[in-house]
């Protein structure tokens, strides 16, 4: 009964591990073979592994949409630190009855449906593409500015400083440095592993986000890794190793970090239930 | 003791220390005014704009009000019906699955004489590192007519004929549904092992010397300890489906006909796709809202049953 047990578990636990992993597989042997032959079902790397790149950023522009993701995923990531951890650093150390039930209205904006706001967030940009273009609609900065503040992030933060040594906040005001710079020079320096934390989360979010690049940016020029594969997708007759590729490249940051950081990767992901 | 220190020190403390408190507080505001103007002006201020939008009918941006007309609306429009009645089944059937799933997966991980625990578990997690995109057109070529499921299911003689998974009502569902869980579940599990990390050993001991069989084990010890974690990753879950977008944009579009169509995708096409109606969209997206607070209150009550 025993040995039985134990035998069922690990077939059990061996088919759960092989359905997570097979899509993955199956895009990295896809991305060498020619379309007709990942139809067939192939299962074994192909030779076409050049050439379907050299379709991806040629003739798809494939450039274009890394350097976009890149650009605002690289903006995002930073901003959303900078203003997170501002502000979940003000709510712990400046701790006052107002401030806290500030805080608790912002964690309200955690139950926001983006669907909801999706449409005035529109209609805002859309209003002010005429005064400013470059905010406007179809701007990588309209892609970025709503993304980069999140109640998750100062919660997230707010959590982490309680962890932080207080007596250092004191023993910088006594060495003479300004509010600012005690955050600056010794809260950053010392929170190192929650940043890392956050900056995955963060990073992770902008690169795959969809819906609200898919309404905002609108030309080809402006066209961000998710809106190029959606578009890849949905053409009637798709190349499937030139999708795979792209699918790969837009797998891969995440992956990487993921295996190098693997333990602060997972902190971030569940970064909202501790404390 | 300190605090005792403190208020007695407060008579005599000079001026200055009370101004400088002062001038932190101050500062302290400053710290989160960014974040406060920022959430006010991309969160609060367009859910005001939409609760007044829903009130408001027309095409593109000619709106006038018209009182409740699109909430009525709502009740004799069967695609918002057929929206409405999807995300329900993607409610009740996806979610409950990955979380059993996912609670299953890690109390099978939480065996210590296990080998190869860290092996599992990082496999089962990697469908958490890809986006919902990428994932959503690797689904949609899987489930094609000619695509590897069918060619897997046809070899093992299970079925005689490729199934059209994406444009056969029910199975359609049952491919999102089974995308949803391949993505999901492995991060509802990580949340269930870092949990059970803190339930007492000993307990497990002393329901086997009484005679508990696993399963006992597992409703009558495991459930109960996790319970305020399945509570939470199941209002994570809720919240998740009810604004479920990328994946049926992605792996059916919608279709066939509106039998995947979730209520995301409903105010994406009335806003985008038809001749664009703000308004009744912006009635659409307030059911989403009611939606998650009256089923985040229920999840709540039920759990909070027995205290």
């Amino acid at each position: 009964m025993r040995k039985f047990k134990r035998i069922a578990t690990y077939t059990f636990l061996s088919i759960a591990a092989l359905v997570s992993i097979f899509p993955f597989l199956w895009m990295l042997v896809s991305m060498t073979n020619k379309s007709v032959d990942v139809t067939k079902g192939r299962l074994l790397p192909g030779t076409h592994l050049f050439e379907n790149f050299k379709v991806l950023f040629e003739s798809v522009d494939m450039l274009t949409a890394l350097v976009n993701s890149t650009i605002i995923a690289v903006i995002t990531t930073f901003l959303t630190l900078l203003i997170g951890s501002l502000a979940g650093y003000g709510f712990e150390i400046y701790r006052s009855p107002g401030k806290d039930r500030i805080f608790n209205i912002l964690l309200l904006s955690m139950m926001i449906p983006f669907a909801a706001i999706m449409i005035p967030l529109y209609r805002l940009f859309g209003g002010i593409s005429s005064s400013m273009p470059f905010l406007g609609i179809d701007t990588l900065a309209a892609a970025i500015l709503p993304t980069i503040i999140t109640a998750f992030f100062i919660f997230f933060f707010r959590q982490n400083t309680k962890m932080f040594a207080k007596d250092l906040v004191e023993a910088g005001r006594i060495d003479g440095l300004s509010e600012l710079g005690i955050f600056f020079r010794i809260y950053l320096p010392t929170m190192k592993t929650t940043y890392a934390a956050a900056a995955i989360i963060a990073f992770m979010n902008s690169w795959n986000n969809y819906l609200w690049p898919l309404v905002v940016l609108q030309s080809p020029e402006n066209q961000t890794i998710p809106l190029l594969i959606s578009n890849l997708g949905a053409g009637y007759s798709p190349d499937y190793g030139v999708i795979m590729a792209a699918i790969v490249i837009a797998t891969l940051p995440t992956a990487i970090v993921f295996f190098i950081m693997q333990k602060h990767f997972v902190e971030g992901m569940m970064g909202s239930v501790k404390g | 003791m300190s605090k005792v220190l403190k208020r007695a020190s407060l008579p005599t403390a000079s001026k200055k220390s009370i101004g400088r408190r002062f001038k932190n507080n101050y500062i302290g505001w400053l710290f989160i005014l960014i974040a406060a103007a920022g959430i006010s002006l991309f969160y609060f201020y367009p859910m005001i704009r939409a609760l007044l939008l829903s009130f408001q009918s027309g095409m593109g941006s000619n709106l006038e009000y018209v009182g409740l007309d699109n909430y009525i609306r709502l009740f004799s429009d069967p695609t918002f019906i057929a929206a409405l009645s999807n995300t329900f089944i993607y409610l009740l059937v996806q979610v409950p699955v990955m979380i059993i799933l996912a609670l299953f997966f890690s109390v099978l991980l939480n065996d210590a004489t296990l080998k190869f625990k860290g092996f599992f578990r990082t496999a089962i997690f990697l469908p958490c590192v890809t986006s919902l995109v990428a994932y959503a057109v690797i689904f949609k070529y899987l489930f094609g007519v000619d695509g590897l499921i069918n060619q897997f299911l046809l070899d093992l003689s299970i079925i005689s004929e490729p199934l059209n998974w994406l444009s056969d009502p029910v199975l359609a569902k049952i491919t999102i549904i089974v995308a949803i869980t391949w993505r999901w579940t492995g991060y509802n599990m990580i949340f269930y092992l870092s949990a059970l990390q803190n339930v007492d050993r000993s307990m497990y001991e002393a329901a086997k010397i009484d005679g508990a069989s696993s399963f006992q084990q597992f409703f009558y010890i495991t459930v109960p300890m996790l319970k305020p974690i399945i509570l939470f990753t199941s209002i994570i879950s809720t919240i998740g489906t009810l604004q479920l977008f990328d994946e049926v944009m992605n792996i059916t579009n919608g279709g066939p006909g509106n039998a995947t169509l979730s209520i995301s995708m409903y105010i994406y096409n009335l806003s985008f796709e038809y001749s664009p109606d703000f308004g009744y969209a912006a009635t659409v997206s307030y059911v989403i809202v009611i939606l998650i607070v009256l089923l985040s209150l229920i999840q709540f009550k039920v759990a909070g049953d027995d205290k």
